[in-house]
């Protein structure tokens, strides 16, 4: 019972496949745009001394590191219209890697944070810098450049997550890949195209974004 | 009328009695030395002169202000009081120009154009103009410690404190960072520092406070206070820090 | 028309939870054992056996848990086997323990001091033994809280699962809701259920990791 794999009947569908690719690209910057800022507001507050804010804010942290992603997808897709909250497929997606990945950078900048010398806190107050103005141009700068790689490998956490966004009818790059499925039949051919795609994509995401920060944090950090 | 009145002070670290009653006038222009062992509570002094740290009993006063280790009060004291650290703690991330510019540009509010010369102004000063674009982490020590002075010195204040500056230096690079404490003690600052170095809280100094066990020992004129020491602690101080080699 | 209460719908996530435990002890544990010849391979001498090993583990971290699980239905099918959705899991997230946890643990004997190597070496010690009798006692102390860690990712993996027809927690709360018409609540429910798997796990982690504070091995 021999099967012969067929990769030359998907080659008209590269279309779709390429869409697909495009609205993940799409969706996964914004993601990250989106959730390392959400990040850097939870490791501030984090940090603060508002304990009940801190507390709260640690609980959704724990939350959605303890619960999968496609639970999260679903009770947002699911569950928040049955409140009066009406919102398009794309939106939902965006809004629940949003709040994931803003749990996971809140931790991830937050140890950042903590292992800043006290000395640096020390130097901006006795300059007369207000604790929030200190924290945003001394202590924070290095803090991301410290974490900065678990942070791109968050990102690309995430990215490969936006594939069950499919399950919620968001047209990304697997959707296109059940699309094609449904019609060629070709299952374990359309996959492991697809599959080998995200491949490259997280390849190509991380060598981005790596570059990128030596870009930004370039600089005199050693 | 002393710029700093220091008035029967008291600090307790939980049960710890750092500081058992410190009493202590600086008049302006002057230079003055705090000396003893670890642990006599001279750094902790220093510290609560600009509020880094509280103390429990008695006065600082300023001027007209009483000065407290209150988050709210920091700014205002940062306009008189500047602070040197024995780590320098520079910003890693921020070139020399940049480290000095942060202050006076957003706590003093001037403007950019106006901060760099000012910045440039006080890294000259410092012996550091050419400089100005190096990150710290690509000067040695001895050179952090003077964008420090530099730093400090750009909030313009009226006294500047100084921790152990030269502690952490290689004994070949603490003449640099000595030399431009001189200079401002000539141009007429009022310096208060802790300081090891003997020689130079000496020469340079007006007066020296001993530290011992959380109170002022003896204190007195520079020279006369090396020459003459009248308390056994003190002559025991001084001989236990000429064996470390006087240079 | 049957309607459900509260009870009958916790009643079917609480069995339905029973499959994402076991699903998950048999990944956890088949992925443990898969590690062990992974692990060898990996820190053996030959070059590309240590290569062949890195491009397995990050194979597995560059491509979503999704495509591996779809990968692995559609795949064994075309040898005609009658794939269950319980088999195809079963062996994506074997594979996908076994490529995150060849790197913890590798990682784990690489932070050992190179000196204990040579030191048995010395000694006499075999490779074999070396890495039984002085590596290994060490290197666990390392390695266990990430790998404690890595747990609660296996646990939730199992919720893909449900994409490819396994019925676990997820599932049974996505047939749930279209019976009962209350999302919010079941799926509130469901997530409960995984907090409730998975924080334990991640708070022991946490726990090791302060207990066997790995930088006092240097």
């Amino acid at each position: 019972m021999t099967y012969q794999l067929n990769f030359l009947a998907l080659w008209p569908y590269l279309p779709e496949l390429l869409a697909g690719l495009w609205v993940t690209v799409m969706l996964t910057t914004v993601a990250t745009a989106g959730g390392i800022a959400i990040g850097i507001c939870g490791a501030a507050i984090r940090c603060s001394r508002y304990v009940w804010l801190s507390r709260l804010w640690g609980i959704y942290v724990e939350l959605i590191r303890n619960t999968p992603f496609v639970v999260q997808l679903f009770f947002i897709v699911f569950g928040l219209p049955s409140l009066g909250l009406r919102m398009t497929a794309g939106e939902a997606a965006l809004l629940a890697m949003l709040v994931n990945l803003g749990a996971y950078s809140t931790e991830i900048i937050r140890a950042g944070i903590q292992v800043t010398p006290k000395g640096q806190w020390e130097a901006g107050r006795v300059l007369g810098l207000s604790r929030g103005q200190v924290f945003l141009r001394v202590v924070l700068p290095p803090a991301l450049a410290r974490i900065y790689p678990a942070l791109v490998s968050q990102c690309v956490i995430v990215m490969l997550g936006s594939s069950v966004v499919s399950q919620v009818s968001y047209e990304e790059l697997t959707f296109a890949g059940s699309l094609i499925q449904s019609r060629t039949f070709l299952s374990f051919e359309v996959y492991l195209v697809v599959t080998l795609i995200y491949l490259a994509l997280s390849l190509a995401m991380r060598q981005v974004l790596l570059r990128a920060g030596r870009l930004i944090f370039g600089g005199g950090l050693s | 009328m002393p710029l700093i009145t220091i008035n029967r002070v008291q600090k307790y670290y939980g049960q710890n009695h750092v500081l058992k009653g410190i009493d202590l006038d600086i008049d302006q222009g002057e230079v003055v030395s705090i000396i003893g062992r670890s642990g006599s509570g001279k750094s902790t002094l220093l510290r609560c002169i600009n509020g880094l740290e509280g103390y429990q009993e008695g006065s600082i006063k300023l001027g007209g202000m009483t000065v407290t280790n209150r988050e709210s009060q920091a700014r205002e004291i940062s306009r008189s009081i500047g602070m040197v650290f024995q780590s320098f703690n520079l910003f890693p991330h921020m070139t020399a120009l940049q480290n000095v510019m942060l202050a006076p540009r957003r706590v003093l509010g001037i403007k950019a154009a106006e901060c760099r010369e000012l910045a440039e102004l006080m890294l000259n000063k410092v012996g550091l103009g050419d400089r100005l674009d190096y990150y710290p982490a690509n000067l040695s020590g001895g050179q952090q410690q003077r964008v420090a002075i530099a730093r400090a010195l750009a909030m313009d204040p009226k006294v500047l404190l100084c921790d152990e500056i030269t502690s952490a230096l290689d004994p070949e690079l603490v003449g640099e960072v000595l030399k431009v404490l001189e200079k401002l003690a000539a141009e007429g600052m009022t310096l208060i520092l802790v300081t090891h170095e003997m020689n130079f809280a000496r020469d340079i100094g007006d007066r020296i406070v001993f530290m011992h066990q959380g109170k002022i020992w003896e204190q007195g004129e520079s020279h006369q206070l090396f020459a003459q020491p009248q308390t056994a602690e003190l002559k025991q101080f001084i001989a236990s820090v000429r064996g470390l080699g006087d240079n | 028309m049957t309607t459900f209460t509260d009870w009958d719908i916790v009643r079917n996530l609480l069995l339905a939870a029973r499959w994402t435990l076991l699903l998950s002890l048999a990944a956890f544990i088949g992925g443990g054992v898969l590690t062990i010849p992974l692990m060898l391979m990996r820190l053996s001498r030959r070059r590309w056996l240590k290569l062949g090993i890195r491009a397995y583990s990050n194979l597995f971290q560059g491509t979503p848990l999704l495509m591996q699980l779809f990968l692995a239905f559609f795949g064994l099918a075309l040898f005609g086997i009658d794939v269950s959705p319980w088999l195809a899991a079963a062996l994506a997230l074997t594979l996908f323990t076994s490529a995150f946890l060849v790197d913890i643990w590798c990682g784990s004997i690489d932070a050992l001091p190179k000196g204990q190597w040579e030191a048995s070496r010395c000694l006499g010690l075999g490779f074999g033994q070396t890495l039984l009798r002085v590596m290994a006692p060490q290197a666990i102390r390392i390695a266990i809280a990430p790998t404690v860690g890595f747990s609660v990712q296996v646990i939730k993996g199992t919720a893909l699962a449900s994409i490819i027809g396994f019925i676990e927690l997820t599932k049974a709360g996505a047939m749930l809701t279209n019976v009962t018409f209350q999302p919010f609540k079941v799926f509130g429910l469901v997530a409960l259920g995984y907090f409730l798997m998975c924080y334990p796990l991640s708070h022991f982690s946490h726990y090791l990791e302060k207990k066997f504070h790995a930088t006092d091995n240097h």
